[in-house]
């Protein structure tokens, strides 16, 4: 190529480049019309009439907007059951994976800790080799644990994902001086955890609870096989009944709705009604962790 | 540096008498022992940080570890009333029975199909929508779509699924009427068996293509931007810089993710298999996964050793698969796991 083909070259090259961005820019946008579109489409069928979602008169936006199916739902006792029991997972799945996750994670991020590559690689293989949902109901029905709260709660109750980013974030943020600093101060490891480790650690420690969280409010397997008392259900339980195997009682409607069940159209609206209760908190809460989740995955992706 | 060298220098002279064996030995005997003696005191000092590991160290014996030892089942006959221990052992009995089943081949070939389909259907496009979302500028733009693809990510299967049921119900489901717009019948989606493997490998990759391609984006934000600034220079166009810098450039992170899923790739989905099952896709539905949940944990009579010789038929498959994937990837690229 010679001189003279430069300034072609440039323009072309510009322009095959602003082609590029518009290209990009339109493939990522239908990508996200793609995913925005049908959790919309659920949301505004459960604010809109039953006539109105079985005519295929609602596009984007509700028609005739209406909260009935949300007050129907919380007339349940199933679903205020369900929703209930889910919150006291979530709570307490957070609280105490967060407290082990950082019991394992702080020491572990010491560079002083004698051993610390055994008890690290004694956590980890078990993520590499599972034994399998048998043997775990079997411990769980030795425990006798079987049909309690405590069962939902204490079987995935650490997440070695979480132990990884957590203990990522003391080593990267905790400066060895700091902890000299407290020594001589007087201060042992569980003041400078508690009184300096933990204060400087807000953001992961957000991470650590709002993930477990999430994590037990979508979960539904383990109240599958370790549950048989419907009073301990949790919400995303309830849901499967109702949305997948159409198991509906008049009890579980509220006994008011049990005669009005036989109509599809607000059988459908409630069960949009519920599908959006149930998917919401996650939603509401992951932007919060979002930046820390892409540094942990990142991170938990590399080791 | 250099004093040390010196001092080092003029203590091996003397070190070349007869005597000189044993000095060494009893010197590095003198190293060796003040050495435990100095991990000794630290691990003393440090009996606080040991403390705090002790209830992960429970939980991880209790549900990680007994666990495993009760794979043992396997091999046992087992029964309820004599507990693990005090079953008999029967070798490879239920290994051999799971082979010789005629729901052997059927589930390890749903199961190979449908995350191989799902592997390569899914992997490439979280490369793509990262790389084309990364050339792109402006930051609340990217912001916006980067929130919104993560997003389904934090959905829960059941919730999935059940939008799905719903939207593709055969008496008026969203679906249906578009379809209806073209003068075509109601389809019954979830029933119909040739439809079910695209219907699970379509759903997955709407749910977390955004969760490996922020990932992607992370990796591409740790890439030199140098390297950029000099392409631009050279005449490269974004799309040259696209493929011989960004691509490169996340290489690892491909490998990692693509190692990891080989291992995945008996397990993944087993809740929505699940919860997508019904009696008419059971032929293309019924994968390794969901068969021991039914032997062992639904039927009425629960077959617990013959459920856990699956499981652990599955788990060992798995981590032979990942070593494989494992061994291939850093022959091929340098790039691996471990």
């Amino acid at each position: 190529m010679n001189g003279v083909f430069v300034p072609r070259r440039r323009i072309g090259n510009t322009g095959s480049d602003r082609t590029l961005t518009i290209v990009s820019a339109a493939v990522v946008a239908a990508f996200a019309l793609a995913i925005l579109y049908p959790l919309i489409y659920v949301i505004s069928s459960s604010f809109s009439s039953g006539a109105a979602i079985n005519a295929g008169a609602v596009k984007l936006f509700p028609v005739h907007p209406n909260a009935e199916a949300y007050r129907q739902i919380f007339d349940s006792p199933a679903f205020v059951r369900g929703l209930v029991n889910s919150l006291i997972y979530s709570i307490s799945g957070a609280l105490l994976g967060t407290t082990l996750t950082v019991l394992a994670a702080y020491p572990l991020s010491r560079r002083d800790l004698d051993g610390r590559k055994i008890i690290l690689f004694v956590l980890l293989v078990p993520t590499l080799f599972s034994a399998g949902i048998i043997p775990t109901y079997m411990v769980v029905r030795d425990l006798h644990l079987l049909n309690t709260r405590w069962a939902i709660i204490l079987p995935g109750a650490m997440s070695m994902f979480n132990v990884i980013i957590t203990r990522a974030f003391y080593q990267l943020t905790i400066p060895e001086e700091l902890l000299e600093a407290s020594r001589l101060d007087g201060a042992n490891d569980f003041q400078f955890l508690l009184r300096v480790a933990l204060p400087l650690s807000k953001p992961i420690l957000a991470v650590n609870l709002l993930f477990y969280a999430i994590g037990q409010w979508n979960g539904w397997f383990t109240a599958l096989i370790y549950l048989t008392n419907e009073h301990l259900f949790p919400l995303q339980l309830v849901l499967r009944q109702i949305l997948l195997q159409n198991q509906v009682t008049p009890d579980q409607m509220g006994s008011d709705a049990g005669a009005l069940v036989a109509q599809k159209e607000l059988f459908d609206k409630l069960k949009y009604a519920l599908i959006t209760v149930a998917m919401l908190p996650p939603l509401i809460a992951f932007p919060f962790v979002q930046k820390h989740f892409v540094r942990g995955a990142l991170l938990g992706s590399l080791k | 540096m250099i004093p040390r060298g010196v001092l080092t220098a003029t203590e091996s002279k003397p070190g070349d008498g007869p005597a000189a064996p044993g000095g060494s030995a009893i010197a590095n005997l003198m190293a060796s022992t003040s050495r435990r003696s100095l991990i000794l005191r630290r691990m003393k000092r440090n009996w606080r940080l040991y403390a705090m590991l002790v209830p992960p160290l429970i939980y991880a014996a209790v549900f990680l570890y007994w666990p495993l030892y009760g794979m043992q089942m396997a091999f046992r006959d087992f029964s309820v009333a004599k507990g693990i221990t005090g079953s008999p052992w029967v070798g490879l009995k239920y290994f051999r029975t799971f082979v010789d089943s005629y729901q052997f081949w059927p589930t390890i070939r749903n199961t190979l199909v449908l995350n191989v389909y799902e592997l390569f259907a899914a992997f490439p496009i979280p490369i793509i929508l990262a790389l084309l979302l990364n050339s792109l500028r402006w930051a609340l733009y990217r912001h916006g779509i980067q929130l919104i693809l993560f997003a389904p990510h934090f959905i829960s299967t059941v919730v999935v699924v059940g939008i799905m049921v719903m939207l593709m119900d055969p008496h008026g489901g969203l679906i249906n009427q578009v379809v209806g717009l073209f003068g075509a019948g109601p389809i019954d989606f979830l029933g119909e068996p040739s439809l079910f493997r695209h219907i699970y490998v379509w759903s997955g990759v709407w749910q977390s293509a955004g969760y490996s391609m922020v990932i992607y984006l992370a990796a591409l934000a740790g890439i030199d931007p140098a390297l950029h600034e000099a392409a631009t220079i050279d005449g490269a166009s974004r799309l040259r810089r696209m493929w011989h810098i960004d691509l490169p450039g996340i290489l690892p992170v491909m490998v990692v993710l693509f190692v990891l899923s080989m291992g995945n790739i008996l397990s993944t989905g087993f809740e929505k298999v699940l919860l997508l099952q019904n009696s008419l896709n059971l032929g293309v539905s019924e994968t390794t996964d969901t068969y021991v949940y039914k032997v062992g944990l639904q039927s009425s009579i629960p077959q617990f050793s013959y459920a856990t010789a699956i499981g652990v038929f599955k788990s060992v498959t798995a981590l032979i698969l990942l070593l494989c994937a494992n061994w291939l990837a850093r022959r091929s690229t340098r790039e691996s796991l471990f």
